[in-house]
């Protein structure tokens, strides 16, 4: 697979690491309590279709990426810096 | 050379080779194959069948052979399975046949075939079910030795194989008419091409035909295709290249088989080629007709036949030859072997209404009904016209139709579709920007491959935004296939579809009364279509089969699919070289060669090779070195190369709130020059890693890990820095390798400390235990100072540019030599650590939390942290495990590590377990076995004496529950 990022253009996926469904961006307020850790740390989505997941470019620039990606045919949607779907607060 | 050798060809008959087959030394010529040389030889038996030991013969010309799988080589060398016919010939060649028991002529398992109303599929799995225990002592094995493929060597390869990577506008895969033609069209346009094809020479199809191209031969033709396409900058020719699998994105996997030498500097290269668009130029596959006992050698695929009498001048054996057909193509075969004066008993053509193309006698409605000859062919069965007769013959020519080569266009689970009219299965819906051209597209004609070739590059480079010139493309044959839907001749006995796994109709038709009505379900359970020729020669026959029985249309029927590889690939060729030491990088410490000349021995710490002991003259057990380490650092000073240990290093305005989040403990109120331990959780509320948080400025802390999870650690910390708190103004960079860090540590480690730095005050009123300084040692070398003990002595680490931490480790030894200053490795500091009670990896294995070790009250109820909420959880919260120190009751007595921990007296189950033993050693301190373990309320149990159980090494030993700490529980000696 290639990775389109961002700003270093079409790389190999072999340069990331996977970590999985991007809920793990909506980390829940410490107030909220354990059953909203619980289903942070726990639940994820593996949908058959569009997914929106996290790769880290570990030999690369170390960026993390949201990467939407088609999980029946590899296609890869969208690619977005982390950090910046972060601030932007799309998330 | 014998009689089957006949004129022409493309052949170098100036260069004779030898090679053995079996022992036997034989002759061919440069240019030949393996297979070809054998059948020049007149050699029509070269193997035995997988489940029935049939003999067999060469049945194709191409990577498709299903029989001629032999051994080349000998001893490590030694490659099974190969295919004969994809194989150069070369002097001094050594094959072998395989899967027979005595000589090949007098297979002893050939009393399978005896048996074989009793191996039909199926067979193993009813019959060798009980008693069970038999399966894995008596059946498989036997079952093993008997049915089968080559022998591995069971040595390592002694072959060198590398890896590398490819980009290109437009990968051409075959380099055919139409591949050639594809290559040119793009090549002369300007995008950067790559042609690969799987033979030694560029062609295909087109050597072994007799057809001129612009009234020349067309080898001619190739020849000058080639020199074009050699001479372009932008266009790369790889031959005896194999693409064996499409991958996401345009991703092609190849492998070139660069040199068939033993000891050659390079055998095979697996390339990754990343192709914005490729033409799928790979050609068709012949296939057969199914009739009785159609597996003897001398029964060839027809095309195969025609190749080998045209580009090796070879004959398929010595007297008559006759052709099973129900297309014109057959009869190409007829004229092309009578051009070259092969002596034809005649064309049997199953379409009724058949006519000769040439001067040669037909049987238009025929078929063949079986054949005779043990150990190759004699006599067919011919009946037609009512009529049933024997007639003498050594070879017959079968052709079914030609199947496209659409394997790749599968590789993404594109559905073959079926074409009525050319009773082939198409590609449909394969990989995007992956397009078929020429035969592998169903244009059988030169003329079409031609002209499609070029179609499909111009298509492609028209997606791609270039434009491409007229073709200047040769005049060629333009016939059509006019074949006929003829599946099998049906009747008694055995009629094999797939030759490699001795699949009969037979066989078909009882998986369909075993109501194995899938497809897939016929594949797996007569094993149709496996093994090293994937069912290439056999799969579309066994579908338009059971398509009969089952009454259904071949569309209906379904087909399966394929998947990567094309061909077999060795498992050598995918590690590219990255076996042995190049498996994976080797870190080495900045002191590895000091280390080395003291004649350290090594130990592996993930990617690093730390120094494990130092032994010295006289010492012959590794224990008595360890000792004497320990010993030495307790009572004076030694030294320690810890520069594995992570290092990270934080900066930012707000590098202390960030590390606030990452540390279960608080790091924010560190005060400048402190450093301070810290515990890291996952988000799951179990301990993660540990290490020290040191603060060198205001905004500017360098935190150290683990040495195993230096990576990981990194990996939590960017993304909590990027995907939980990107409002923080932090940055991280990884500093593990630009520092070498040695530990100091011994009552006499201020002593030596202070005659290297450069008038640094140590003394424990202005540089404190936990006190940390940036200072230069050596008259001006820049290094770091931090005071804190992993050993539980008074000790420092102190780090200096990577590059000085020999010199600095020379320098300490020399300073030191009259303090008794001892090097000392990974197994000493490992006995320190346990002595003094501090956890590791052993301890920090991801099923422990701050609880268990002792450490509940680092984890701060003031703010937040990762791990913070889930470690107050129900169950986790509520753990009742300590880290404990035990003592062996018989210090003689080791406890090792694994061991479980039980009451005295109570049995020893998982009801009654108590916890269990993380690490141990020989304390020369203690003067006798302990250990660091967990145990139920341990915390409250010290003096009681538990047994240490270790079920799988049979022991078991008294310990007494005491103190994590055996060293200085009072840490007088850190602070002095």
């Amino acid at each position: 697979m290639l990775i389109p990022h961002p700003l270093l253009g079409p790389r190999d996926a072999q340069e990331f690491t996977y970590l999985g469904d991007a809920a793990l961006l909506n980390r829940p307020d410490p107030a909220s309590g354990t059953a909203a850790f619980c289903d942070y740390v726990y639940l994820r989505d593996n949908p058959a279709g569009t997914h929106r997941e996290l790769w880290y470019h570990e030999y690369g620039d170390r960026s993390w990426l949201l990467v939407t990606r088609d999980t029946l045919s590899h296609e890869i949607l969208d690619v977005r810096l982390a950090r910046e779907v972060k601030t932007g607060g799309t998330a | 050379m014998t009689q089957t050798r006949l004129p022409g060809g493309l052949i170098d008959r100036n260069q004779p080779l030898s090679f053995t087959f079996n022992g036997r030394k034989l002759q061919g010529y440069q240019g030949d194959t393996l297979a070809s040389a054998l059948m020049a030889n007149d050699i029509r038996l070269v193997a035995r069948s997988f489940k029935y030991h049939r003999p067999r013969g060469i049945f194709s010309a191409g990577s498709e052979e299903p029989n001629a799988l032999l051994t080349l080589g000998e001893g490590a060398d030694a490659d099974p399975n190969t295919r004969a016919t994809v194989v150069p010939l070369r002097e001094g060649l050594v094959a072998r046949s395989q899967n027979h028991a005595g000589p090949l002529g007098w297979d002893l398992w050939s009393v399978n075939d005896l048996a074989a109303p009793f191996f039909a599929a199926g067979f193993y799995y009813k019959t060798f079910m009980w008693p069970r225990a038999f399966w894995e002592k008596l059946y498989e094995p036997a079952i093993r030795r008997a049915a089968g493929l080559g022998a591995l060597s069971q040595l390592p390869d002694p072959e060198t194989y590398d890896k590398g990577f490819l980009h290109c506008d437009l990968l051409v895969i075959g380099g055919g008419a139409a591949g050639l033609s594809a290559a040119l069209t793009a090549g002369r346009a300007g995008a950067n091409v790559i042609l690969a094809d799987e033979d030694l020479r560029l062609g295909g199809r087109l050597l072994a035909e007799s057809d001129p191209l612009d009234d020349a031969p067309a080898a001619d033709w190739v020849a000058r295709a080639e020199a074009e396409l050699r001479a372009l900058p932008n266009v790369r020719v790889m031959p005896r290249t194999t693409v064996f699998g499409v991958y996401d994105h345009g991703v092609y996997g190849a492998v070139e088989q660069v040199s068939d030498l033993p000891g050659a500097a390079l055998r095979q290269t697996l390339w990754r080629i990343t192709a914005k668009r490729a033409v799928m130029a790979t050609g068709a596959t012949e296939r057969h007709i199914p009739f009785r006992d159609n597996d003897r050698p001398g029964i060839l695929l027809a095309g195969a036949m025609r190749a080998y009498a045209n580009r090796w001048a070879v004959a398929p054996a010595r007297g008559k030859v006759a052709i099973f057909t129900n297309n014109d193509d057959g009869h190409r075969t007829a004229l092309d072997l009578q051009a070259k004066g092969v002596d034809l008993l005649g064309v049997i053509d199953s379409r009724t209404g058949a006519r000769p193309f040439g001067d040669y006698p037909i049987f238009a409605g025929g078929r063949v009904t079986g054949t005779s000859g043990r150990r190759g062919l004699r006599a067919i069965r011919l009946a037609w016209n009512g009529r049933e007769e024997e007639l003498a013959c050594a070879a017959l020519g079968v052709s079914g139709g030609w199947n496209p080569n659409i394997q790749l266009a599968s590789h993404h689970r594109g559905r073959p579709q079926w074409d009525a009219a050319r009773l082939a299965f198409l590609a449909q819906g394969g990989p995007e920007g992956l397009i078929p051209a020429g035969a592998a597209a169903g244009e059988g004609s030169t003329h079409h491959a031609l002209t499609s070739g070029h179609h499909a590059a111009a298509d492609a480079l028209r997606q791609l935004g270039l434009t491409t010139p007229a073709p200047a493309l040769p005049r060629a044959e333009d016939r059509q296939g006019g074949a006929e839907a003829f599946w099998h001749v049906p009747g008694k006995g055995r009629a094999w579809v797939d030759f490699q796994n001795d699949v009969t109709v037979k066989d078909i038709k009882l998986a369909h009364q075993e109501n194995m009505r899938s497809v897939e379900h016929l594949k797996r359970w007569t094993t149709l279509g496996m093994a090293t020729d994937q069912g290439k020669t056999s799969n579309v026959t066994a579908l338009a089969v059971m398509a009969e029985l089952t009454g259904r249309s071949i569309p209906e029927t379904g087909t399966t699919i394929f998947r990567p590889p094309y061909t077999p690939v060795s498992l050598s060729v995918l590690g590219g070289g990255d076996t042995g030491a190049h498996f994976r990088p080797t870190r080495l410490t900045p002191t590895h060669a000091w280390a080395k000349a003291q004649g350290a021995l090594f130990v592996e710490a993930g990617q690093w090779m730390r120094a494990q002991y130092f032994p010295r003259p006289g010492e012959t057990h590794w224990r008595q070195s360890v000792d004497r380490e320990v010993l030495a650092v307790r009572a004076g000073v030694g030294l320690c190369d810890v520069t594995t240990l992570g290092k990270i290093d934080v900066q930012g305005a707000d590098a202390g709130e960030f590390l606030n989040r990452i540390y279960a403990n608080m790091m924010g109120t560190l005060a400048v020059g402190k450093v301070r331990y810290g515990l890291m959780l996952r988000e799951d509320g179990f301990a993660y890693d540990d290490g020290t948080c040191a603060r060198l400025g205001e905004s500017h802390y360098v935190v150290t890990t683990t040495t195993s999870n230096a990576g990981l650690v990194l990996r939590t910390m960017e993304f909590a820095r990027q995907c939980l708190w990107p409002d923080l103004d932090v940055t991280l960079i990884s500093t593990t390798d630009a520092w070498a860090q040695i530990a100091v540590a011994g009552p006499n480690a201020r002593r030596l400390l202070s005659r290297v730095v450069d008038g640094f005050d140590l003394s424990n009123e202005t540089f404190p235990f936990m006190a940390c300084a940036e200072l230069t040692v050596a008259k001006g070398c820049p290094a770091r100072l931090f005071r804190i003990s992993f050993s539980g002595e008074l000790a420092y680490e102190i780090a200096v540019p990577a590059r000085y931490g020999q010199a600095l480790m020379d320098r300490l030894m020399r300073e030191g030599a009259d303090l008794g200053v001892t090097p000392y490795g990974t197994e000493a500091l490992s006995v320190l650590r346990i002595e003094k009670g501090h956890a590791a990896g052993a301890e920090l294995n991801g099923q422990t939390t701050a609880l268990m070790l002792g450490l509940g009250r680092m984890v701060s109820q003031k703010k937040d942290s990762i791990g913070a909420v889930m470690s107050r959880r129900e169950g986790l919260a509520q753990d009742t495990r300590r880290l404990v120190g035990l003592q062996a009751v018989d210090p003689a007595r080791p406890l090792p590590a694994g061991s479980h921990l039980f009451r005295e007296g109570a049995a020893r189950d998982t009801a009654t377990d108590q916890g269990w033993i993380t690490s141990a050693c020989y304390s020369p301190h203690v003067g006798g076995h302990i250990a660091l373990g967990f145990l139920e309320e341990g915390d409250t149990r010290l003096g009681e004496i538990v047994i240490a159980a270790n079920p799988l090494q049979g022991t078991e030993a008294a310990c007494r529950v005491v103190p994590a700490q055996f060293v200085d529980p009072e840490g007088g000696r850190l602070r002095d």
